[in-house]
């Protein structure tokens, strides 16, 4: 197959198989496969042998491609679509709780109380699954109001808390001795209750406070061991109650919570209780319940102790259930998995390459991952699978079993199809490419899931059973959603370069040319001149000593930063999860509090800022009349019993604090609440009874009201009681104090932050290089795979690798040389153009010497350098798709969309149908900017351009054709371009006459002008050009000059090396023949021009354009090779007079970089024959094998399209060694640039040693 | 100019080993305290137990000589392929060596969490998840055959240990120890000689890319 038949189909193929590679090198799941593949995608397989298995691979592909199209054509739909779906499946999960360690609560009322059995029963309704057999314990809570009322001013502030905790000490007494009998029998609390036994071990300094051994009943007496006595003697009732709290920061339910029952800051026990109500609970826990017993223990409390405005509801009781507690100890392990899943995730993701927008596909990918779990879960729970597993803990592993691998593998073999296809074909493509591996995983990971179900454990089938769902719906998710999205972000990368190229063409100045220009993303060449760095990242790499290689991985990586990052995120989240008393349960405090409906009629405002201090300032009377009001059942006899009513009536008169109002709200119906959630866990713990997994239940509570005479509580001071200090700061509270520590706790966190901040940023400068960051504007945060990077992934900073366009020729380029700092190229049209290497400029212009003639205007030349100077840099793309759309009618936007618009021109040129026929692909100039409209216009009344002789010279080689039939000697010397097109089209007429007298200069013979150029060397400022014809020339590079020529030989040149002041060429017949160049003015060979790119390069001679050169055939080796030398190299030192030849019978193999976009070339060259396989594949757009990494890689997969190609294969070269890469990278960037299509002729690119 | 470049490849070669092993080595202690909790029995204490001690809930021996032995397959996993001389090539990029460690730790997880109904359904299922992990991870028979080599040995030595009485399982069902820990061994084996192919590949590039340069 010869490169010039390649077809479009062709091309495509060969995309597709480029990509196909692309998969198989990375994830090598897949087989290459050499097998054709149609245009759409489906592989082209012989019907006869179709087996079953391709049938159905093939249906597959077909309905991946449908699908892709689908996906691509209907974005927002399907989007929209699948948003709408995945919410659907989500639903049901709102019904589900929220995972957490906080306890789950169930109410039942309390006249219908029976324990609930084990056994599930069916029609239960909303009876959680936890609510089966009796709970660990009844929780009887008797809450305790008490005030000393009347205030009186003698009183000192101990008094507000020393006679109200002490009558707990009769209330125990009460309740300890309550029976209650009757026909079934004598109930005391002793029989009831839950017995404990000892502490839990390691609990020692609390065995004086907690019960031990007996009823676990707990209540501020427990601080005096329940004896009045102890507390009467007790000096210092809150030193005592702060003795036993942790010191520092507590963050789980203190001894004083649970002791007292209520949180601290409502207990009122403290000199600053403006109040003066203290609130403190008797906590009975019981085994059993008997409604009999709590019955007649109520009705005795309330007896005695009768709360006047009392609406508590009694008739419900609430159970509680408790979720497994998480520890430190299986914390560990959660948290190490979920670190595994984001490293996970972070390398994968980070593989994602070549999109617009890396970040967002990766939210995209792991949207994709995490909606299919949720919807798995909810589809789950739809059919009515309950999760009982801890979400949370199979969660990572759900995510690894599905995977991000699909959604990898179809963005890179997407990104991986031709660029210039549209969007929807790529995205067809794409999908259609990977269906058959995306299918075959699917299928085996069904297959593992399913073996797993099969193991018949219930955890390990409920885990397969969401690993199904979730897969299917991953599945479903990647197909639609992953797949939408992924057509949009290259649609929008495509713009994007669309937008970039613009204003460049808009012929703006062009961007500031300098090494350390800001980089910009590559992919589409820059048509702007800046330099080419020869070394490539990865070699400056390998000269960095270990420590610096240390050291930038762990700049480039930030890895301390980030882990440390991490582990903080980690930490605040567990620390807010897990501190009882932070935000979830102040949020849960404030909500219940607000929440209207827990407040009925404003009663529920706490007691502390409800409604007493409001009505304190008004009228007094007032306090009375409504007060009461609320009371929606004021008991008659509680009101004449309680001496708190005449009482607080004659204190009216006085100040307004001077009573301690005793308000029951809503509030204090389930006081516990308020407490942690931790409260009951760690009440049970301490006797070693976990709550985990089970729950309690909690009766309503038993309020009591306490009101104590002045007297009293003057009687039960202790001496040292008056001697106490008035309060220092009265406005300060107690609370305050606390909040004050917690002030500054987070004072001394937030100067730890600080500190920390400025050691990572000083590690951060230690670490990392100065100019970290600076050099380039994104180098730090550059995207991978955007530069060729060395393994470690970090490319140094000052690195430019852009490509540089030289633009001029018009057809393909067949012979390029460079010495480093000139690079002298020719193409098909017999142009050679010399440009400087460094800049990019076009020094000379050789045109073709059978049109010498044209030398006398040779202001067209120059006037077209010019033309290339200001504009070409920018604008011929863009003029040149416009005339394109002109002449030819393909449509000027979607050449310009395309990001290379050069491809597609060719792409479509070469039919495959006339292989017999001549080749006319170069004849065809796809440049048109050299036409010039004027002539356009003359040219409509005739019938179009004739291209008679155009397809006769390519017929009859050897009769030269004729310039163009529109070439007036009037119009060549009034418009330049006219003289541009005259010479660089010549064939376009047949106006013979015109031209013989004027070829006048042209030193070479006739015949020789329309023999091609096959090899070229350049040295110094001489090109040496060997033609077809056998004939030898020597130019002067600068002066486009010819210096030379010697026709000694027959057969054509087809290599040339400088060997000193010799020249060796190589012919077609195997030939060797030596040249030895002679200037008869030696002084000027002492004249050096330095080579500063290539140190090994022995300087070259310049030749002064004064000089005569002559040139001579002083030696010729016949038949040095059998057959034609294809390359030739002279030893890089110059001296020694051999020259290594190649013969073309070995494979030659040749790479390149056409441009940062990075397309390598591969090409074999077979012996004896003209043809020639030209592969290319885009290898992406950019290129993370410039650094010569995986041209490797894309040599090995030449291998597999050779060997279907060409029946004897020689043994694979040696991978091509990273300096010739780079050598051939400035060549190869070079000729693409120079050239107008991607495809360059067989010389083009520098000859790689091998 | 040769000499001096293969000292300096040697040098490199020598830190790489060691940078390896420390790598590898700080991988197996941390795993190995890390699945060492994962097999204590949760008792939901209340208390926030001490974190030093439960951590450090294992004997002080166990993570280092895991560590040791991780080390010693990390390292002897390339080098036998080097040897045999046939790089590892399968998945040979970073997310499935996470996926790999993740499925490590879900196996082990499964052992310790999950309620089989007896020793012989646990131990199959855990080797059939061994077996899978090598299938998805590695499938090089090398790799299979020293994870089974190094699985033996070290239930081999668990055995002796445990019959020396160092320490003993609480419900010993094969011989002195539990019947799933060759499975165990397996999967840590595979699953460490997957980590350290993964860090030789940086080695082995660098050599690759010398010889190049060379």
């Amino acid at each position: 197959m010869s490169f010039d038949t390649i077809s479009p189909g062709d091309a495509f193929k060969l995309g597709v198989l480029g990509s196909v590679e692309k998969r198989s090198l990375d994830a090598p799941r897949r087989p290459v496969l050499g097998r054709a593949v149609l245009p759409n995608g489906r592989e082209l397989t012989p019907p006869a042998r179709m087996t079953l298995r391709k049938q159905l691979r093939e249906k597959i592909s077909a309905a991946f491609y449908r699908h892709g199209l689908l996906c691509a054509s209907y974005p927002v739909p399907i989007i929209l679509f699948t948003s709408a779906s995945i919410l659907t499946c989500c639903y049901p999960l709102l019904r589900l709780p929220l995972p957490g360690t906080g306890p789950v609560e169930f109410t039942t009322g309390v006249r219908d109380y029976s324990v609930p059995s084990h056994e599930p029963q069916g029609d239960l309704g909303e009876r959680p699954d936890w609510y089966r057999g009796p709970p660990v314990a009844y929780i009887q809570q008797v809450l305790v109001k008490a005030a000393v009322s009347p205030w009186d001013s003698s009183l000192v502030p101990v008094d507000v808390f020393r006679s109200p905790l002490g009558r707990v000490f009769s209330l125990l007494e009460e309740i300890r001795n309550h029976v209650h009998s009757d026909s079934s029998g004598i109930r005391s609390l002793e029989s009831l209750c839950l017995q404990v036994t000892d502490l839990f071990p390691g609990l020692r300094r609390m065995q004086s406070v907690l019960p031990e051994h007996g009823c676990l009943l707990v209540s501020p007496g427990n601080y005096w061991q329940n004896q009045r006595e102890l507390f009467d003697s007790d000096a210092d009732l809150l030193k005592t109650i702060q003795k036993h709290e942790p010191k520092g920061l507590h963050t789980s339910a203190t001894l004083r919570d649970l002791l007292f029952g209520v949180p601290g800051k409502y207990t009122g026990v403290s000199h600053y209780n403006r109040k003066r109500v203290v609130t403190y609970t008797i906590t009975v826990v019981l085994s059993s319940y008997d409604a009999r017993f709590l019955g007649s223990l109520r009705a005795r409390l309330k007896q005695l102790h009768p709360s006047a405005n009392c609406s508590l509801r009694e008739d419900h009781m609430v159970h509680v259930h408790f979720k497994e507690e998480i520890g430190i100890a299986e914390l560990i392990p959660l948290v190490t998995t979920y670190i595994i899943l984001f490293a996970y995730i972070y390398f994968s993701t980070r593989k994602i390459d070549m999109v617009k927008s890396k970040w967002g596909l990766a939210l995209a990918a792991v949207v994709t991952v995490l909606s299919s779990l949720l919807m798995s879960v909810g589809l789950c729970t739809l059919f009515g699978l309950t999760p009982t597993l801890n979400g949370g803990e199979i969660f990572p592993y759900l995510v690894v079993v599905i995977g991000l691998e699909n959604v990898l593998v179809l963005t890179k073999s997407v990104v991986s199809t031709p660029v210039d296809l549209e969007v929807k074909l790529r995205i067809a493509q794409g999908l259609s490419n990977e269906s058959w591996s995306i299918m075959k995983n699917m299928a085996t990971e069904l297959c593992i899931i399913l073996i797993g179900y099969f193991t018949l454990v219930p955890a390990i089938q409920e885990f397969c059973l969401f690993a199904v769902v979730g897969l299917v719906s991953d599945f479903f998710l990647q197909m639609f959603f992953f797949t939408t999205v992924l057509s949009i972000d290259i649609r929008r990368m495509e713009l994007a370069d669309l937008n970039r190229r613009l204003p460049a063409e808009a012929g703006l100045p062009p961007p500031k040319p300098g090494p350390l220009r800001p980089r910009e993303v590559p992919p589409p060449p820059r048509p702007s001149p800046h330099t080419i760095t020869l070394q490539t990242p990865a070699f400056r790499n390998l000269r960095l000593p270990k420590r610096l290689r240390v050291v930038y991985f762990l700049a480039r990586t930030r890895l301390a930063q980030r882990i440390i990052m991490v582990g903080t995120v980690i930490w605040i989240g567990i620390l807010v999860y897990t501190d009882p008393a932070g935000i979830r349960t102040y949020l849960a405090a404030q909500v219940s509090e607000q929440s209207p409906l827990g407040d009925p009629g404003g009663a529920g405002l706490p007691p502390h800022l409800g409604v007493a201090p409001v009505f304190r300032g008004g009228d007094p009377t007032s306090t009375l009349s409504i007060h009461p009001a609320p009371d929606p059942t004021p008991l008659p006899e509680n009101q004449s019993q309680g001496h708190h009513g005449p009482a607080r009536a004659g204190l009216l008169p006085q100040a307004p604090p001077a009573v301690p109002q005793i308000t029951w709200g809503a509030e204090d119906e389930e006081g516990w609440r308020r407490l942690s959630f931790r409260h009951w866990p760690s009440l049970f713990s301490y006797y070693n009874i976990t709550l985990a997994k089970r729950y309690i239940s909690i009766l309503p509570v038993i309020p009591v009201t306490v009101h104590l005479s002045p007297q009293e509580a003057i009687e039960t001071r202790h001496p040292q009681d008056t001697r106490h200090p008035p309060p220092p700061i009265p406005k300060v509270s107690a609370d305050l104090q606390t909040d004050l520590t917690l002030y500054k706790v987070a004072a001394l966190g937030l100067a730890a932050g600080v500190l920390l901040v400025l050691l990572l940023f000083c590690l951060y400068r230690v670490l990392c290089p100065r100019n970290y960051g600076q050099n380039g504007v994104s180098h730090g945060r550059r995207r991978r795979g955007d530069l060729p990077c060395d393994d470690y992934g970090y490319s140094p900073p000052v690195s430019e690798i852009s490509p540089l366009l030289l633009r001029g020729h018009s057809m393909d380029i067949e012979c390029l040389a460079s010495d480093g700092m000139l690079l002298a190229s020719c193409c098909l049209a017999g142009q050679i153009r010399v440009w400087d290497a460094q800049t990019g400029d076009c020094l000379t212009v050789i045109p073709k010497p059978g049109l010498r003639r044209s030398s006398s205007s040779s202001g067209c030349w120059e006037q077209r350098d010019g033309w290339d100077g200001v504009g070409g840099a920018t604008e011929p793309e863009c003029l040149c798709s416009e005339a394109h759309g002109s002449y030819v009618g393909i449509d000027g936007l979607s050449e310009e969309e395309e990001g290379y618009p050069l491809r597609r021109r060719t792409a479509p040129i070469r039919p495959t149908l006339f292989n017999d026929q001549p080749d006319l692909t170069p004849l065809i100039d796809t440049n048109f900017t050299s036409q010039p409209p004027s002539h356009l216009l003359s040219t409509p009344p005739r019938a179009g351009f004739d291209f008679g002789g155009l397809v006769e010279r390519a017929y009859m080689e050897h009769e030269p054709p004729s310039p163009s039939a529109y070439t007036s000697p009037s119009s060549a010397s009034s418009s330049p371009p006219t003289g541009a097109q005259l010479q660089r089209r010549p064939s376009l007429g047949d106006i013979a006459a015109a031209l013989p007298p004027e070829r006048a200069p042209s030193s070479g013979p006739q015949a020789d002008w329309e023999s091609s150029v096959w090899a070229m060397e350049l040295r110094g400022n001489l090109i040496a050009a060997g033609r077809s014809s056998g004939k030898l020339e020597l130019w002067d590079a600068v002066e486009g000059s010819l210096r030379c020529s010697n026709e000694d030989g027959v057969s054509g040149i087809t290599a040339l090396a400088f060997l000193n002041n010799r020249i060796v060429a190589a012919r077609l017949n195997g030939s060797l023949d030596f040249f030895t160049v002679e200037i008869n003015k030696p002084l000027c060979l002492l004249q050096y021009r330095g080579a500063p790119l290539r140190g090994s390069v022995p300087p070259s001679p310049c030749y002064s354009s004064e000089d005569v050169i002559s040139c001579q055939l002083t030696r010729s080796v016949q038949c040095a090779h059998h057959k034609p030398i294809t390359v030739l190299r002279a030893p890089p030192g110059g001296s020694s007079p051999a020259a290594r030849t190649t013969p073309s019978g070995f494979i030659v193999w040749r790479t390149r970089v056409v441009s940062s976009p990075c397309r390598v070339t591969l090409e074999g060259s077979q012996p004896y024959t003209s043809t020639r396989q030209w592969f290319w594949r885009v290898e992406g757009r950019t290129a993370p094998s410039a650094c010569g990494m995986s041209s490797q890689g894309a040599v090995s997969a030449m291998f597999t399209v050779t060997a279907a190609t060409s029946p004897h294969w020689s043994a694979p070269p040696p991978a091509s060694s990273a300096r010739d890469w780079t050598t051939s990278s400035v060549s190869g960037t070079a000729a693409q640039g120079s050239n107008s299509t991607p495809y360059s002729r067989k010389r083009a690119a520098a000859p790689v040693w091998a | 100019k040769t000499e001096a470049s293969s000292t300096c490849r040697r040098v490199f070669v020598t830190t790489n080993l060691l940078i390896r092993g420390a790598m590898l080595f700080s991988v197996g202690v941390f795993l190995a305290l890390v699945l060492n909790l994962l097999q204590v029995q949760r008792n939901v204490t209340l208390f926030p137990p001490d974190v030093i001690s439960s951590i450090f809930s294992s004997a002080w021996w166990v993570p280092p000589c895991c560590g040791t032995a991780s080390a010693m397959i990390g390292l002897l996993y390339p080098c036998i392929d080097s040897c045999l001389g046939e790089p590892h090539k399968f998945k040979r990029e970073w997310s499935s060596v996470m996926r790999c460690v993740a499925v490590f730790v879900g196996i082990n997880h499964a052992s310790a969490k999950v309620d089989f109904a007896n020793n012989v359904q646990l131990s199959l299922t855990l080797a059939a998840l061994s077996i899978g992990l090598w299938w998805t991870f590695d499938r090089s028979r090398s790799g299979f055959s020293l994870g089974v080599t190094i699985a033996l040995l070290a239930t081999l030595a668990t055995q002796l240990l445990v019959y020396n009485g160092v320490f003993q399982y609480t419900s010993p069902d094969f011989l002195y120890i539990r019947s799933w820990l060759p499975c165990i061994f397996f999967a840590g084996v595979i699953t460490m000689g997957n980590i350290g192919r993964q860090l030789a590949l940086y080695e082995y590039k660098f050599i690759q890319e010398k010889s190049h340069q060379d």
